[in-house]
């Protein structure tokens, strides 16, 4: 379960990056959101992998702590998942904006050479 | 009373918080946001001068050496969040405070009703800069600072227009991706030592195995090179300059902290990790040679600035370079001329971009159209005249006119000139040559990095002074298309203030050093911030699970 894990991350970060690169403000914005999701997953993982394991302590259940999975990671996901969610919402504004005030989806405002 | 006390930490993130949020509600009084804002930045100063005089010797009896810890709702601390509230993080609420005082009461002049939603924004602002000077918790510290961001963007896109809009896209993308690393670095902090909170961090570092101490190493490389990126350390740092030129006078004014944000966690986690011997970015060689390398980017771009606004943005990346290339030295000795240059150079440049809205209005529209044209050309008229579409503001066409605005800002641009460049007498040489004489001392044990550092501080006072005489000269003495600008007493009075502040620091400058040294010592000697946190019971924070 591991390897698939780190390959979908690696798959997402690279992608994200490589979208990140991209001269138009879409193609940067769906970079950031992959880029966002690799780091969710990853925060996750940061838990440990495990199947099965509720992160809070169930009432007249067993209380040896290998028995449960760490929450944690899982409150640090949801905030970052809230504030990624939000900052990308900021950003699809400042994108429109820019397309109506230059004319151009190039990040620059301008179209470049290339 | 005492109990009263115990929630103090607490009062400059919850004051704007509520500030803010009640004025969403208000979307319509301009006047009431006005004086809420200026009310709860008020309040905040208060606040942190309290916080202040409660850290210092002067009061030791309310918090044992000084440091006062919050326990958010009653939990210990490794499990729950703490704030905690040393000399360091009340030295910089009292500079937050102080600067978005100032910038407020600017703003007031004509530049809140350039967008909507100013004050909302400018208090949130506040309350992500106060959170994270406050906080104890390494994931606390990424919201904080999410909150500050955020709100940045909100602010840099104040007045709107296709610059501002252009520098906000580049600014808020590499800010995003910036966070995204924070959050890879925290992660696998957790991941490896098992604790966000900072003052556990050291003591369980130290105790790493050490097939798990090079993934540590690495979450920390990381969670550095975000802080860097904060901090605009080269080469991490070509969003700066334009962002800051574009944005509008008191929102650059009160930027001109946001970048020392990121140097602040520098030195706060580089403090608490110290014992255990982390590398990476935290004191260390490659601290030294990326603030020296952002020193002479900074000064590159300083002499090559053909606009005021863009060369203080400059200014500002050399003072962080300088205050990373000072913490890279990693020398005690430094840490205080450090400080006291932190809160000199911050003032400084806030109150240069005031000045450098006032200075705009110089240039009439002869140079308007042109991208090209070699000084500031925004005339006066371009601010001055359109913001008459709201109808409640009449006493705004009569404006207070000050006979001696000229002269006004010609002495408001020599100070802020002397405070950039560090000459005598005002408080930049004093903390120049606090710097020098700190790293003179270490010279013969620190070598060729002293000399260096050394050149590098005396190049940048070089460096400032010429482009700053360079441009005065351009603004102050040529004739050609400049008329007499109108300041009002509330855009004039902030720049004063913050000058005089700066003289003050100048003939204060031994008692303020001595707190600064006593922050200092906090920060190389982390134990007693560690026990602080660790050892706080919950019984004895006093009813704080208010929170």
């Amino acid at each position: 379960m591991e390897i698939v894990f780190a390959l979908a991350i690696g798959v997402l970060v690279g992608s994200g990056v490589w979208l990140l690169l991209r001269p138009r403000t879409f193609q940067v914005t769906m970079g950031l959101a992959l880029l966002s999701y690799a780091i969710n997953l990853f925060i996750f993982a940061t838990g440990r992998l495990a199947i099965d394991r509720a992160p809070i302590l169930q009432a007249g259940g067993s209380t040896d702590p290998t028995q449960y999975a760490d929450p944690v990671p899982q409150a640090l996901v949801l905030t970052a998942i809230v504030i990624s969610f939000a900052t990308t919402a900021l950003l699809l504004v400042v994108i429109i904006a820019a397309r109506g005030l230059t004319g151009t989806d190039h990040v620059d405002g301008r179209e470049g050479d290339g | 009373m005492n109990a009263w006390l115990q929630h103090l930490p607490v009062v400059p993130v919850i004051v704007p918080l509520t500030a803010g949020a009640l004025m969403l509600f208000l979307p319509e009084a301009r006047r009431l946001r006005a004086g809420l804002g200026i009310l709860a930045v008020l309040m905040q100063l208060v606040t942190a001068v309290l916080l202040a005089y409660f850290t210092s010797d002067a009061a030791s009896s309310i918090w044992p050496q000084g440091i006062g810890v919050y326990s958010i709702g009653k939990w210990p601390a490794p499990f729950g969040i703490v704030l905690v509230v040393d000399r360091l993080s009340a030295l910089m609420l009292v500079l937050t405070a102080t600067l978005a005082l100032a910038s407020l009461v600017y703003s007031l002049a004509r530049w809140d009703r350039a967008g909507v939603n100013f004050h909302p924004l400018f208090q949130l602002l506040l309350m992500g800069l106060n959170g994270a000077f406050l906080t104890g918790d390494l994931f606390n510290l990424f919201v904080f600072v999410e909150v500050m961001l955020a709100a940045s963007y909100g602010l840099l896109l104040h007045g709107s227009g296709a610059t501002r809009v252009k520098a906000g896209l580049h600014y808020l993308v590499v800010n995003l991706v910036s966070s995204l690393m924070f959050l890879i670095g925290v992660a696998l902090v957790y991941g490896v030592a098992g604790t966000l909170n900072m003052a556990d961090l050291g003591p369980r570092v130290a105790a790493l195995l050490p097939e798990d101490r090079g993934l540590f190493d690495i979450g920390a490389t990381i969670l550095g090179l975000a802080f860097l990126i904060k901090a605009a350390a080269w080469p991490l740092n070509f969003w700066l300059p334009s962002a800051y030129t574009a944005a509008a006078a008191p929102v650059a004014g009160v930027f001109a902290l946001l970048t020392k944000v990121g140097v602040y966690a520098i030195i706060r986690v580089g403090s608490l990790l110290n014992e255990s011997g982390v590398h990476g970015p935290f004191g260390s060689e490659w601290l030294f040679v990326a603030g020296i390398a952002t020193i002479v980017f900074g000064i590159i771009g300083m002499l090559a600035s053909q606009q005021l606004a863009r060369l203080i943005a400059f200014a500002v990346i050399v003072s962080s370079g300088t205050l990373l290339a000072a913490v890279g030295l990693d020398a005690d000795v430094m840490t205080a001329p450090a400080l006291l240059y932190l809160v000199s150079s911050v003032l400084a440049t806030g109150a240069f971009f005031m000045v450098t809205g006032m200075t705009e209005r110089m240039r009439t529209h002869y140079f308007e159209s042109s991208d090209q044209a070699p000084l500031p050309q925004v005339s006066y008229s371009a601010f001055g005249m359109e913001d008459s579409h709201d109808p409640l503001d009449v006493e705004d066409e009569v404006g207070i006119a000050i006979p001696a605005a000229m002269a006004f800002l010609g002495l408001a641009f020599v100070s802020c000139a002397l405070l950039v460049a560090g000459l005598p007498p005002l408080s930049g040489f004093i903390a120049k040559f606090a710097l020098l004489s700190a790293a003179v001392d270490i010279a013969p044990l620190n070598g060729v990095h002293s000399w260096v550092f050394m050149a590098a501080m005396l190049c940048t006072g070089l460096a400032a002074l010429v482009a700053l005489t360079r441009i005065g000269m351009r603004l102050f003495w040529s004739v050609v298309g400049r008329n007499t600008p109108r300041l009002r007493v509330i855009e004039a009075a902030p720049v004063a203030v913050l000058v005089l502040l700066c003289v003050g620091l100048t003939i204060a400058a031994e008692p303020v050093m001595a707190f600064l040294q006593a922050a200092a010592d906090g920060l190389i000697s982390p134990q007693t911030y560690i026990d602080a946190v660790l050892a706080t019971d919950p019984e004895t924070v006093a009813d704080a699970g208010g929170a």
